[in-house]
């Protein structure tokens, strides 16, 4: 973010002056972008996890029912 | 108020009210942690002592106080099973369990990884540390202990009564500052009395461990609809549910 920026008193303004400062935080880049990125693929994993779970849960319940149904429909003789 | 307790007992009310809660929950946790996170990063000045490293804070402190937070919760949870029985109560503190493990394991490591630039090491054994580290091994304990039974009935008075002994651990790992002589320095913010901690970074700081509360929130609340499902696979509710699935 330029000067402009940092004119205007009470914007938020950003610390880092430019990208490569930001990556390497003065020597603390590679410590504290490890811990987010770590962060952010456990978040991840927590909230995909049991959606999936969920998920594949009921296709396979659903496979169950649509199976149990044929067989149903075979033994009464009312498949098509 | 007693009908409250007694749709809370209610497996499909319950699934059907976590959906409705998680449609507005979720996109808001995840805006704020968004938020949380390029306001930490980007916009706070450097600490004066430690540099841009202790911008980890915004992760390692919220992480560590919503471990804890949710080691109480299951702990109610597994005694309110235990006296009344209540399945549902059974179903939280099953599905707290690894997301406490996933906030835990976030505070060790990112503990970890600030250490190193900060005290020069990446681990040490000192009371702080080693009783959160027990924190993870008494929730994967619990994780482990559930599958290690057949009889689920079984399984959740076992790890109710694992959590509830595990209790003990909790007023270590927040006195363990002040008991021992650490490494880890003490808490910041304060309820009572001035924070020691300035304006602009308390208020990002705030926001992350809201943020962070609203995150394990939906994680249990998502682990509790996928465990509904499968202990009420034969209920009339979860077939008519599965019937509406499109099959491949």
């Amino acid at each position: 973010m330029g000067e402009k920026a940092r004119q205007r008193s009470g914007d938020p303004v950003m610390y880092f002056d430019s990208l490569h400062a930001l990556l390497t935080m003065e020597g603390h880049g590679v410590y504290v972008w490890t811990a987010y990125l770590l962060t952010i693929v456990v978040i991840a994993a927590a909230l995909l996890g049991p959606l999936r779970r969920r998920k594949r849960f009921l296709l396979q319940l659903a496979a169950e029912l649509k199976r149990a149904q044929r067989a149903h429909d075979v033994s009464a003789g009312t498949e098509p | 108020m007693w009908s409250f307790f007694h749709k809370l007992g209610s497996p499909p009310w319950l699934y059907a009210i976590s959906g409705v809660i998680l449609r507005w929950l979720l996109p808001l946790t995840l805006l704020a942690l968004a938020v949380g996170m390029a306001w930490g990063v980007l916009f706070t000045s450097p600490d004066f002592r430690q540099g841009n490293s202790y911008r980890i804070i915004y992760i390692h402190v919220p992480a560590a106080v919503v471990a804890l937070a949710g080691y109480y919760l299951m702990a109610i949870a597994g005694a309110i099973n235990l006296i009344w029985r209540m399945k549902m109560a059974d179903v939280a503190m099953k599905a707290a369990a690894p997301v406490g493990a996933a906030f835990t394991f976030i505070a060790l490591f990112t503990g970890a990884v600030w250490g190193k630039p900060t005290w020069g090491t990446w681990w040490v054994w000192d009371a702080r540390i080693t009783s959160m580290l027990i924190l993870l091994f008494l929730y994967l304990g619990v994780v482990a202990l559930y599958e290690a039974f057949d009889n689920k009935e079984a399984a959740g008075k076992a790890c109710a009564v694992l959590s509830l002994v595990g209790m003990v651990n909790i007023p270590i790992i927040y006195k363990s500052v002040d008991w021992w002589y650490s490494l880890h320095q003490p808490a910041s913010i304060k309820f009572t009395g001035d924070s020691t901690i300035d304006s602009s970074m308390l208020y990002p700081l705030q926001l992350m461990i809201a943020a962070f509360y609203a995150l394990f929130t939906c994680c249990l609340l998502l682990n509790m609809r996928a465990e509904l499902l499968q202990r009420e696979a034969r209920s009339q509710w979860v077939r008519k549910l599965a019937s509406a699935v499109e099959t491949p």
